[in-house]
């Protein structure tokens, strides 16, 4: 699905290179979640929008969908979550999610199809006619997240989407994100600096280390596909967890040194 | 209940009070000031008079050098309520002369203002050369070309309101384009990547993000940009002897020494500059409030 190879980044800037990622590989298969956890300027965002096609790499092969990432972003074939919800103030949670669908000309019935289907999907019903300034943030980012489900991409690009909620909320919408993983079954590859966030999720964790932004670590989990939130306390997930914590370190390590 | 409501947050908690006290303080320097500036006149033209005399009649010269705020509101009084609107002596009629010729002035200008943004923020090379030229032609003064355009149109037969037009848009284009490139610039990276992320069209990526987002920034040039048409239209008046127009009312009062007829000019123009700008304050916030910008 998603294949980076050798994968070098360096951003030229006014202060001399900055190399953001260093000697990056990792398949994803279709239907995986993966997860990027590591410290905070590790190049996790920057993996991500060279996936998106947002970076170039200076050196290695990146495909996806066995394509060039440009060719992937031209023909739609994913949906990127930002870190913030990134919402148009002038326009509804409906007008949101009719963005891209405008954008990529769908008809007006299909439009409104999906519209429905979606925010029943991330369930906003209700909040349809709703500006983004009257929602709190975990509903924006629901909304957010509508909008990236809404067209027909099979993976989904997350950058950190439930960093800014609180740990409540945050909880309530990783269930609800594995849920709708289940039953869109996209490719997710989702960025965060939560361990059991990472745990919780996924099917293969990547652990990262800065300076240069590096893989550590690539971790399957062998937890059951599906989960509830009371797996955090069974044994394998404080195992994962443990084995997720040591990648962290040992990168921190190989800095120090 | 609801009417004395209202009456009272008018007085007492609007800036009914604020207001009213600058207005009075103005009101009454502009008296004092004009007893030394009239006094000469008054010595000149009568004799033996008492001090409350002297100070009576240097408020109601025919001609005085500063008139006082009372001679300029019957002025303005009688000739907007108390002569034909089609007359030459109406202010009416000068005020509207003036007006058409702000308002042509201005659409052309937020026409040209907004046409050249899109071209600064669309094309690299109209990036690097359009706004310096933007910014010298309103280096060089008004009252320098408003002359020579006026001239070279009228000597290829283009008289009346056009050339006027032509300079209010000369000066209302201005703000409109600064405003604009502001305005189709403030979408931040991250929008922008999410508009490439759906791989939208820089067509889309305009009408959808950058237009929208300009509407706020437009607004506020819209309001520079409608009083710099007022003035444009008025000095457009100035030369070649206009004979129509606030500001060959001013000329005219100049000539023939009659001050009262160019501070009612003045005032009306003021009155029109305010009248306008708030017309648009009320647009802008409808739409603002449309658009959910403003809550
Ligand atoms: N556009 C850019 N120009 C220059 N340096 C950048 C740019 N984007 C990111 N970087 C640098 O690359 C490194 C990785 O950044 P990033 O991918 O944002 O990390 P993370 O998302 O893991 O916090 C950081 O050192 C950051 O300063
Ligand atoms: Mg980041």
């Amino acid at each position: 699905m998603i294949s980076v190879k050798d994968v070098d980044l360096i951003f030229e800037t006014n202060d001399g290179p900055v190399q953001a990622l260093r000697n990056v590989s990792l398949e994803v298969e279709k239907g995986d979640f993966v997860s990027f956890i590591g410290p905070s300027g590790c190049g996790k965002t920057t993996l991500l929008r060279a996936i998106a096609a947002l970076e170039i790499p200076t050196k290695g092969n990146l495909t996806v969908n066995g394509k060039s990432p440009d060719s992937a972003r031209i023909d739609r074939e994913y949906g990127y979550v930002f870190q913030a919800a990134g919402l148009y103030p002038w326009r509804t949670v409906e007008g949101n999610i009719k963005l891209p669908l405008e954008i990529m000309g769908y008809s007006k019935t299909e439009i409104k199809e999906r519209i429905q289907k979606v925010i029943e999907l991330v369930e906003l019903k209700g909040f349809e006619k709703k500006f983004p300034w009257q929602l709190s943030g975990g509903m924006q980012q629901r909304a957010s997240i509508a909008r990236a489900l809404a067209f027909d991409a099979n993976i989904l690009l997350m950058d950190e989407p439930f960093g800014a909620l609180d740990e409540i909320v945050r909880d309530r919408l990783n269930s609800e994100l594995l849920d709708l993983w289940r039953q869109t079954k996209k490719t997710i590859c989702f960025v965060t600096h939560s361990i059991p966030e990472a745990v919780f999720l996924s099917t293969k964790i990547v652990v990262m280390s800065p300076r240069p932004g590096r893989i550590t670590d690539t971790i399957q989990s062998t937890l059951p596909l599906k989960r509830d939130l009371n797996i955090r306390d069974s044994q394998d997930f404080i195992k994962i967890a443990q084995r997720v914590r040591e990648g962290l370190k040992s990168g921190h390590q190989d800095e120090v040194l | 209940m609801k009417f004395s409501n209202f009456i009272y947050k008018f007085f007492f908690e609007g800036n009914f009070f604020p207001i009213l006290t600058i207005v009075t303080v103005i009101g009454i320097f502009w008296y004092l000031i004009a007893l030394p500036m009239n006094a000469e006149k008054v010595e000149r033209k009568f004799k033996d008079l008492n001090t409350t005399e002297k100070i009576i009649k240097s408020w109601n010269l025919e001609k005085p050098k500063l008139p006082t705020p009372h001679q300029i509101v019957k002025e303005i009084v009688n000739t907007v309520f108390y002569k034909k609107i089609t007359s030459k002596r109406s202010l009416v009629y000068h005020g509207w002369i003036t007006l058409e010729a702000t308002l042509a002035g201005f659409f052309l200008g937020t026409a040209l203002g907004i046409l050249l943004a899109l071209g600064i923020v669309h094309n690299k090379a109209m990036d690097l050369s359009v706004m310096p030229w933007v910014i010298a032609s309103q280096t060089v003064p008004i009252l320098a070309i408003a002359p020579m355009i006026i001239v070279v149109m009228n000597s290829v037969g283009i008289t009346g309101l056009l050339p006027k037009a032509i300079i209010s848009m000369y000066l209302s284009f201005f703000p409109v384009v600064v405003g604009m490139v502001k305005g189709l610039r403030s979408p931040d990276q991250m929008q922008i990547d999410q508009m490439k992320t759906w791989s939208a069209s820089s067509n889309q990526l305009l009408w959808k993000l950058r237009f929208p987002s300009s509407v706020p920034y437009l607004f506020a040039s819209l309001k520079v940009g409608i009083a710099a048409s007022l003035v444009g239209a008025i000095v457009g008046e100035l030369p070649s002897g206009a004979i129509a127009g606030l500001g060959a009312r001013m000329l005219a009062g100049t000539y023939y020494g009659q001050t009262i007829m160019i501070w009612s000019a003045l005032f009306t123009a003021a009155f029109l500059a305010a009248s306008l700008v708030i017309t648009i304050n009320i647009v802008q916030n409808f739409t603002l409030k449309k658009m959910a910008i403003i809550t």
